[in-house]
């Protein structure tokens, strides 16, 4: 046993498993926070109906799409409409290989790990433009059309925004961009003198506008272009694009956490005496005291059914806060936790800004990204490196 | 044995995704196999031990170059153009260029054959992107700055051409 957990492709075998076969189930959880938050937000319920609170929504989802008809259009190109989801899931899911959930718990550390993280995103909308042509139909052509020019147009920003935590940590792999924040004790999204939160501004601008997500989602703008580029899409292949949008959404997330805020470091990494409150307090008392809310809402639900339901899914919360007390398990599951636990708040920022501005014109659009964005993160390049050969 | 089966995969991809992108019909299609045969080359690459170069070619060519392409292909109605039929005229001064290409490669070909086979390169001690960026950036700085100027320069010299357009 000793020998299976210390070989080395071992805790690469098990997180590709767990990608593989946990993201579509994540996936389906995310859609399901993504529409609770917004409906918390419009003073809406939201899915209420499969479980309680909707808890069984995403599986419901799940089955239904997976029992729809397969319509492919007629003068579709199929070779093509075929391939298109499979280059968006494939790329979104190969990107998370490339995020380190902890010092060792990752797939593969490559000395480019960075750019190849942006070259497959850069792939992916291949998946979104090819699939939008070979639909033969005019919205999802001309969403396409969007999705294109609007990558190549923010693609600049983000590499630029990319490059100062970069300089800061002279090295392009994840882990180690990681490990230079330990060593200069602060998160990136805090150093240079406080330069560095305008980088992380444009950096965040530009990505959530790479992902295609509200408000920068022209390419399916549904008051516009009825579902953009995957209007033809149904069942299955639409999941495949849903699973690779939220993908990389979820990888944009990961790599602002990287490239932000500490990756799997605790807050104050370097100060010693926060190691009890912060690695063992805290998470027993997040994790468990959101179960111990939970309990209270089972009193509010009828059926009882639901509530031997609710019952579990808090009972599964505490004895999950209870075992961040247990010294051994604490020191595997700390790294993810706090790396799962800022990816979370930067998903949860992205849903915020959906539920909050309303979608950008094409112009708007444009402007944003070559006249403010790309000017301002050369400068904030600039003057990064001159703050940083101070700091040195 | 692994290393001998990727290079022939990639090689693969890389010719037959080429000779596909002159030969297919659809312009879409076209593009699609050229993407090919550009991550065939990206494969080769990384074969080579240069990750690098790897992710450069997939980050500009597939994914700025490649998008942009597809993205006038789709944009312009290229039935139109594909009828006109103009570019069948000239093909015995294609037929030279081809075949003068062909003799090029052909002779350092068989002058590469006569050569004594390559020792492998040393393992390096700084990663792949620390040495490019030490020759580019040290030994090639001069060079580098130059063609990013010329870059530069037709950059401002398209940006002038299609603001006249504009202003009839």
């Amino acid at each position: 046993m000793q020998e299976l957990i210390s070989h080395p492709l071992f805790t690469p075998l098990l997180l590709t498993a767990l990608i593989v076969l946990g993201f579509p189930l994540v996936t389906g959880y995310l859609v399901h926070i993504e529409r609770k938050i917004l409906a918390d937000m419009q003073a809406r319920l939201g899915p209420m109906r499969a479980g309680p609170h909707g808890l069984l929504q995403p599986l419901a989802d799940a089955l239904k799409l997976l029992l729809k008809e397969d319509v492919v259009p007629a003068g579709a190109d199929k070779a093509l409409f075929w391939m298109a989801p499979l280059i968006a899931a494939f790329t979104g899911l190969t990107a998370i290989a490339l995020l380190p959930f902890g010092e060792r718990l990752y797939v593969a550390d490559m000395n480019v790990g960075l750019l190849i993280i942006s070259a497959l995103g850069a792939v992916g909308v291949l998946g979104m433009t090819l699939g939008g042509w070979a639909s033969n139909s005019h919205y999802s052509l001309l969403g396409s059309l969007r999705g294109a020019a609007q990558l190549v147009s923010y693609e600049v920003a983000v590499t630029l925004a990319m490059l100062a935590p970069v300089m800061s940590a002279s090295s392009l792999s994840m882990v180690e961009i990681v490990r230079a924040q330990q060593r200069r004790g602060v998160w990136f999204v805090f150093d240079n003198y406080g330069l560095m939160i305008v980088t992380f501004g444009i950096f965040l601008i530009a990505a959530v506008a790479e992902t295609n997500r509200a408000p920068f989602d022209l390419p399916e703008a549904e008051s516009e272009l009825v579902a953009g580029f995957h209007t033809e899409y149904s069942g299955f292949r639409w999941a495949l694009f849903m699973l690779g949008e939220y993908a990389h959404a979820f990888v944009i997330c990961g790599v602002t956490v990287v490239l932000f805020f500490g990756g799997w470091l605790r807050p104050f990494p370097n100060v010693a005496w926060l190691e009890l409150p912060l690695n063992f307090a805290f998470p027993v008392l997040l994790i468990g005291g959101s179960g111990a809310a939970t309990l209270m809402l089972v009193r509010k639900v009828r059926r009882p059914w639901q509530r031997v339901f609710l019952t579990a899914v808090a009972a599964a919360l505490v004895s999950a806060g209870l075992i961040f007390l247990v010294p051994a398990v604490n020191h595997v599951l700390i790294a993810p936790f706090w790396f799962f636990l800022k990816l979370g708040l930067v998903l949860y920022l992205l849903f915020w800004l959906r539920g909050t501005l309303p979608r950008l014109r094409y112009d708007q659009l444009m402007n944003l990204g070559w006249k403010r964005l790309i000017p301002l993160a050369l400068l904030m390049l600039f003057l990064n490196a001159i703050a940083g050969l101070l700091a040195a | 044995m692994l290393d001998t089966f990727f290079f022939y995969a990639f090689a693969l991809l890389t010719v037959a995704g080429a000779a596909l992108a002159v030969t297919m019909r659809s312009a879409v299609h076209c593009a699609v196999w050229l993407i090919a045969s550009l991550l065939g080359t990206a494969g080769l690459f990384l074969m080579q031990q240069a990750e690098f170069l790897f992710a450069a070619q997939i980050v500009l060519y597939v994914g700025g170059i490649m998008v942009l392409f597809l993205f006038v292909i789709m944009l312009v109605n290229l039935e139109a153009a594909a009828r006109e039929r103009q570019m069948r005229k000239r093909w015995p001064i294609a037929l030279a260029g081809v075949l003068l290409l062909a003799a090029g490669l052909a002779r350092s070909l068989e002058e590469g054959i006569r050569l004594p086979a390559p020792r492998p390169a040393p393992e390096a001690a700084a990663g792949n992107v620390q040495q490019i960026a030490t020759v580019l950036f040290g030994e090639y700085l001069l060079p580098f700055e130059v063609a990013s100027v010329l870059l530069l320069v037709a950059i401002v010299g398209a940006i002038v051409m299609a603001q006249r357009e504009d202003a009839r």
